[in-house]
């Protein structure tokens, strides 16, 4: 089994599922001939063309207005956001369009278009190159919301994304898109939707994280071994649908959680999994639930590794945690 | 004949039927059979007598909410009936007689309005938020414009599969100010895309002019921005309106890409029940827009061809009554949607969380006004 990083994986992905489906195009702004300003879509269009390759105006509205569109007529698009910092300007076709679509005709129409945007910090790219919006998205009913943090997980939940009836947004943690790397069958799977990984056995601590922040949640979690604390570490991949069965299982299990995210702390997802935690396993727990996340200020370019959340953050939430 | 017009001055619209009904340009008069034109007169009457039945059920209650298409029923009509039946309609949310012409059972639309169980929508939209996808009609949706880029989407995928098609997309002027009316023109002539943008001018975005909505003397010269074709018609001449979407969708069919029309009309009541437009506009202007109106228009033209008589408007507006009320009496008579097809259609299938939340509002059967 080869082993590949996140970008080729997906770059995998894509050009498989091109292959298995003439229905499938991807659009979006310099995703043609550059190849993706990330070079995910590095040689597609010389494969299969400027028809379904399409290097779009730099018009994010337009993008995703257009992606509709072509998912009502029966293709199924693939739209890049170049970065998630810049899916704003689409907001009202993702939010009250796209998400909307199903329910408000009855059923009649859906929309399967799959919107794949790098987010995330850690690349000293600022306040417009690092952001994590997912919250936005998960917070709005008809939306698909996941994000892999390994090259398995990529390939394998972005052929399940081009699966689903119904859109998704698809992060992608850029800060991991080289430096994660793993085995990846060259073969087609599909991980399905709303199933959590436990990366790491524990019965003190259930950590739970998403993305590239997976990466920090096992250094922690080793850390916190090696003073004697056994954390079990969960990558939810999926978060709308989210896997709340193994979240639950886990914490009845442990009794202490903490909910590793960088996005800003309030009102962020950290923040409803806490919510979900003491609906369903209040009695079980030992300590209050914390949150280690980014600041609620907008993302800094110098300062970037004192607003992410770093090991020794999550390491002393976890101790907080196991000694309260 | 190939229309060629000058759309940068407010007089260079182009009109094939006078206020009389004889015909003032017949290089452009469009060939529409007989049946065809009967068809196109029952479904103006019809929509007419839709709106007006439905606008007064607001006035006593018995509907919550109406948006009328009065004195606007030429411009989508015309349009509509210009096309294929292959050909796919982005609707905003004021062209009913198109939505009829393309099949919307007469029932189903009452139940929309009354948002009941016998609405295709389950009545989850507010009146006058429809889809209909056995005629090819798309979604409503109340943000404005936002199906200008979907239009040029659709018809983008249709070319990428090299299936003949056209896109026909609905908007007002008002809608002219958003910025997917530009990214959805701008896609529409960068990629050649078979799409009609159709605006519909009124010249109110409810209570606004206008002139506050653009500075430039007509929307259709904003079409050479984009480097497609643009076109202003009496928007009150159904058969004009027939003529340059038929060549419209003629050209994108064959490949020349998007066109812009403007159809020039008025809105002859308020924006919708909400509204009051004794609070901005001169009433002057609906004294002055009432010659003008559509439907005595093509009615005066089909008497200098012999269709319309007195008789023939009669028996049509005999008929049309009583289609309109049998609707009405049916349709007040379903029950409210079922309590728990408000979960239904959020997702393709029922995700975990929402299957939990549809267990708990079981429980809370009589939410609001609800009616068994």
């Amino acid at each position: 089994m080869p082993t590949v990083n996140m970008i080729q994986a997906l770059n995998d992905a894509i050009r498989s599922a091109m292959r298995k489906d003439d229905r499938v195009v991807i659009l979006g702004e310099d995703v043609g001939k550059l190849g993706g300003v990330f070079r995910v879509t590095t040689g597609l269009m010389d494969e299969f063309g400027g028809d379904r390759v399409i290097d779009t105006p730099l018009a994010e509205g337009g993008i995703i207005g257009a992606a509709i569109g072509m998912a009502l007529y029966g293709l199924r698009p693939i739209a890049e956001i170049q970065f998630s910092d810049f899916i704003y300007p689409a907001f009202d076709q993702i939010v009250n369009e796209l998400a909307k679509y199903r329910y408000r005709s009855g059923g009649q129409y859906g929309c399967p278009l799959v919107i794949r945007t790098p987010s995330g910090g850690g690349i000293k790219g600022g306040l417009y190159h690092s952001q994590s919006p997912e919250a936005y998205f998960i917070h709005t009913a008809g939306l698909k919301v996941v994000m892999p943090s390994n090259p398995y997980d990529a390939k394998g939940m972005l052929l399940a994304a081009m699966l689903q009836e119904d859109p998704v947004i698809f992060f992608e943690p850029k800060r991991i898109y080289r430096a994660a790397k793993g085995e990846v069958p060259e073969k087609e799977y599909a991980i399905e939707f709303g199933k959590a990984n436990v990366i790491r056995q524990g019965t003190q601590v259930t950590l739970l994280s998403y993305g590239a922040m997976v990466v920090e949640a096992a250094q922690a979690a080793e850390k916190a071994a090696a003073e004697g604390i056994d954390v079990e570490v969960i990558d939810l991949r999926s978060l709308v649908p989210l896997d709340i069965e193994t979240v639950i299982r886990s914490v009845q299990k442990t009794g202490r959680v903490v909910v590793l995210n960088e996005a800003p702390k309030t009102c962020g997802f950290a923040a409803e999994l806490i919510a979900l935690v003491n609906e369903k396993a209040f009695l079980h727990l030992q300590a209050p639930p914390l949150r280690v996340t980014g600041y609620d200020t907008p993302f800094p370019y110098s300062l970037e590794h004192q607003y992410l959340p770093s090991v020794e953050r999550i390491l002393k939430a976890l101790k907080d945690t196991a000694h309260f | 004949m190939a229309i060629k017009s000058d759309v940068r001055t407010e007089e260079n619209l182009i009109q094939v039927v006078r206020d009389d009904g004889t015909v003032l340009d017949k290089k452009l008069e469009p060939e529409i059979g007989e049946a065809d034109l009967k068809r196109l007169y029952y479904h103006m009457v019809l929509t007419r007598a839709v709106d007006d039945r439905l606008l007064r059920m607001q006035r006593q209650g018995r509907v919550g909410f109406y948006i009328s298409s009065l004195g606007e029923e030429a411009a989508h009509l015309g349009s509509a009936f210009a096309l294929k039946t292959e050909d796919w309609i982005f609707p905003q949310y004021r062209e009913p007689g198109a939505a009829f012409l393309r099949g919307y059972p007469l029932l189903k639309y009452v139940c929309q309005i009354l948002g009941n169980s016998g609405d295709l929508m389950k009545g989850r939209q507010m009146p006058n938020h429809y889809a209909y996808k056995p005629g090819r009609y798309l979604s409503v949706s109340s943000p404005v414009g936002t199906q200008i880029p979907q239009a040029a989407g659709f018809a983008w995928g249709a070319k990428i599969r090299k299936e003949k098609i056209v896109t026909l997309v609905y908007f007002g002027d008002g809608a002219t100010s958003q910025g997917d009316f530009h990214m959805g023109l701008n896609f529409a002539g960068v990629f050649t895309l078979p799409t009609i943008f159709f605006c519909k001018n009124n010249q109110w975005a409810i209570s606004v002019p206008l002139s506050r909505q653009t500075a430039v003397p007509t929307i259709a010269q904003k079409a050479a921005a984009y480097g497609i074709r643009g076109v202003r018609v009496d928007g009150n001449d159904l058969l004009a309106v027939v003529q340059v979407t038929r060549e419209a969708a003629e050209r994108a069919r064959e490949g020349e890409g998007a066109t812009l029309i403007e159809a020039v009309t008025y809105r002859m009541g308020a924006h919708s029940t909400s509204d009051d437009p004794r609070i901005y506009a001169d009433e002057s202007k609906i004294e002055q827009w009432k010659p003008k109106d559509p439907l005595v228009r093509f009615q005066k033209y089909l008497a200098v061809k012999g269709i319309w008589n007195a008789a023939f408007e009669k028996e049509m507006t005999e008929k049309v009554q009583e289609e309109v009320t049998k609707a009405i009496q049916e349709a007040e008579k379903l029950p409210s949607p079922a309590p728990e097809t408000l979960f239904d259609d959020v997702y393709a299938e029922l995700l975990p969380h929402l299957k939990e939340q549809r267990e708990e509002a079981a429980q809370f059967k009589h939410l609001g006004k609800h009616k068994e």
